[in-house]
């Protein structure tokens, strides 16, 4: 099964803006992050499809993810 | 007096004559400062039914307590008026540097009045006022009216608050401009000023804001500061990003507004986001009195720079009139901050007006200037600046989007509350924050209560976006909330890290008072219900608390927020509730007599 990744602000650097992924089983973000060498802290907010999801959540195939350090505006 | 409140000062600019006050202690106490002493005075003085632009109406500059102290982030001064844009009371605020040069000069409050006979700027000097004459100005922009007043004034350290021409043309989205790029934007208070015939103070202070508790006060500062570093949003995302940082957060969630709200999902957004602007464009920082979180941005597009341009102003003028060229858009800033246009009005007006064009109802021949279409980058900077100069139909988009679109028969096509235009987040991907959108007390905003704080970045705790369970007492609380960091003179993105517990013990080291969280909150609530009765007594009735009809009736159609609207219906009677005020939303007299509001 195949996700999309798509990485913000710092956790671009040094990574990639958006990139897909060949997953052999369905698993959860948190593994997916660990693939990526991304520490769990460094992630503030994390989107699957565009909702707010926990990084238990399971990831199926066609999955768009977006994860975003911690940063704010207005 | 240390930290406290003391001195207001009163211009009447038809007659000339200037007097000071001394501000009653127990008033200060009660209103607390900035937003709610200056609308508590505005109630006072002025007939609520007042035109907006008649000598009348009063235009009220007011720092909170804590604005110039040794705090963090309290750059803020508020401009409070009766609005031409709403018929709400006004209450901008911006940074910068103007507001503590003014408390330095020992003015806490400024109340102007009446009407100049021809164009005039007032000098403050350490709590000396003259008025002078401005005749050589009106006209001028804003950088060059700054830079012309401070050689004139031969003051280099004085500060600038002053006009651009979408002022004096008295454009009811015309903003005051502060050290060049500091907005206090929102509801026309530009055009208040403009309509007294005042071009700009200028202002310079060589005293200090002390605290009443000096060695407690630097103790806090130094335990604030170590607080807002270790937080993650204010102590690096924001300094490294600035406000724009929000533009792929939002997007991603599908509530970003995009051609006039049509969609909630601009597919270039990534090209016109906070890190393609830190990557492509950013030369340095604008950064506000004593702040440690530096978000403002200085940016540079071929031989176009200043400050800015914030997340806000980069939608109103990218996704909400389909532009992906962040060049153009710090070129549409730019006119902003010169002709003194407010950059969310001006570019949601534009985008308004490409609706119009795209649904046949503005014809091609009547449009005098570059096609409005939706995705046109020399559209949005041209009639930026035909807005600001009063130009063609320039002149008649500088009415806003409502009256714009009313005068063509579609003001459902104006996507504002209260006739302001909305910022940059779709309610219907946002139950709370459209809730705090329809029932703000200036119209269309969203720093009356900024819910995306919950609702998307989770703090102080994440909120269901799509959920109403619990909105309307958060609504509330986040209202509440704001109307006391306003009242301070902080900015409000110390709320990223700073608790209540915090603001109390920042007043009270400074003013020297011993209030409790609740009281300060309780002051807050009062401060709400003061804004609400003068906008019942001007006539805004609550029928007015609602959103475009768009919001509420069309679903989104792509996105994390697909298939959704937004339920006010059923959180409108809730908020009423919580805030305890009748079914019909009128404050009850048991609650103003709890809060002890007339
Ligand atoms: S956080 Fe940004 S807007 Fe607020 S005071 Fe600091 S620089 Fe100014």
């Amino acid at each position: 099964m195949q996700v999309e990744v798509r990485l913000f602000a710092a956790l671009r650097e040094g990574r990639f803006g958006t990139q897909r992924l060949e997953l052999a089983v369905p698993c959860p973000v948190r593994d997916l992050l660990q693939l990526l060498s991304i520490c769990e802290g460094e992630v503030f907010l994390c989107l699957v499809n565009g909702q707010h999801s926990k990084l238990d959540r399971k990831l199926a195939d066609g999955d768009v993810v977006s994860l975003f350090p911690a940063v704010g505006g207005g | 007096m240390s930290g406290y409140y003391g001195t207001l000062v009163r211009v009447n600019l038809t007659t000339g004559k200037i007097s000071t006050e001394t501000i009653d202690r127990a008033v200060a106490g009660k209103f607390i400062g900035g937003r709610g002493l200056g609308t508590y005075y505005l109630k006072k003085e002025i007939d609520p039914k007042v035109d907006p632009l008649s000598p009348d109406n009063k235009l009220i500059f007011a720092t909170g307590p804590l604005t110039g102290s040794t705090m963090p982030a309290a750059s803020r001064y508020m401009a409070i008026t009766k609005s031409p844009l709403t018929g709400t009371v006004a209450s901008s605020n911006a940074g910068g540097y103007w507001g503590p040069e003014l408390r330095f000069a020992g003015v806490d409050l400024l109340i102007l009045e009446g009407k100049a006979p021809k164009p005039a700027y007032l000098l403050i000097h350490d709590g000396k006022v003259t008025i002078h004459d401005a005749s050589a100005y009106w006209g001028k922009l804003v950088g060059e009216t700054t830079d012309g007043l401070l050689a004139e004034c031969r003051e280099p350290k004085a500060r600038v608050l002053c006009i651009g021409p979408a002022g004096e043309h008295l454009s009811p989205i015309a903003a005051i401009l502060n050290d060049k790029y500091r907005a206090a934007g929102r509801s026309g208070v530009g055009a208040v000023m403009g309509s007294k015939n005042l071009k700009a103070v200028v202002v310079r202070g060589t005293g200090k804001v002390a605290a009443a508790q000096p060695d407690k006060a630097e103790a806090l500062r130094k335990d604030l500061l170590a607080l807002i570093k270790a937080n993650g949003v204010t102590g690096q995302g924001l300094p490294t990003y600035g406000t724009a940082v929000l533009v792929n957060i939002i997007n991603e969630s599908g509530i970003y507004p995009t051609r006039n709200f049509q969609t909630g999902v601009f597919e270039t957004a990534n090209q016109a986001s906070g890190e393609a602007l830190k990557e492509k464009y950013l030369t340095g920082k604008d950064v506000c009195f004593r702040c440690p979180i530096a978000c403002g941005r200085y940016c540079k597009a071929d031989d176009v720079e200043g400050g800015g341009p914030e997340y806000e102003t980069l939608w109103a003028f990218s996704a909400d009139c389909g532009v992906s060229d962040l060049g153009v858009v710090i070129k549409a800033n730019k006119w902003c901050n010169e002709y003194g246009l407010d950059t969310i009005s001006a570019g949601a007006t534009i985008a308004c007006a490409m609706e119009m064009v795209q649904r046949g109802i503005l014809k091609p021949g009547e449009v005098d200037g570059p096609p409005l279409q939706f995705g046109s980058g020399a559209a949005i900077v041209e009639w930026t600046r035909k807005m600001g100069a009063g130009e063609g139909l320039g002149a008649k988009m500088a009415l806003g989007s409502y009256r714009f679109a009313e005068l063509y028969g579609v003001p459902e096509l104006s996507m504002s509350v209260k006739k302001q235009e909305l910022p940059a987040y779709d309610p219907r991907g946002l139950q709370g924050h459209g809730l705090q959108y329809a029932t703000s007390n200036r119209g269309g905003c969203h720093v009356r209560g900024y819910m995306i704080s919950a609702e998307v970045l989770g703090i102080p705790e994440k909120l269901d976006p799509h959920s109403i369970e619990g909105k309307a007492k958060w609504a509330k609380l986040f209202q509440d909330l704001t109307a006391v960091i306003d009242s301070l003179g902080l900015c409000l993105f110390t709320s990223f890290a700073v608790k209540p517990d915090h603001y109390r013990d920042m007043y009270n080291v400074v003013t020297g008072r011993s209030v409790t969280t609740d009281e300060l909150l309780a002051a807050g609530e009062r401060i709400w219900n003061m804004e609400r009765l003068f906008n019942l007594a001007a006539g805004i009735s609550p029928d007015q608390d609602t959103l475009p009809k768009r919001l509420l009736k069309e679903p989104l159609l792509e996105g994390g927020a697909k298939g959704k609207v937004h339920r006010l219906s059923e959180l409108l009677p809730e908020y009423y509730r919580e805030r305890g005020w009748t079914p019909a939303g009128v404050p009850t007299e048991e609650k103003l007599a709890q809060l002890a509001v007339k």
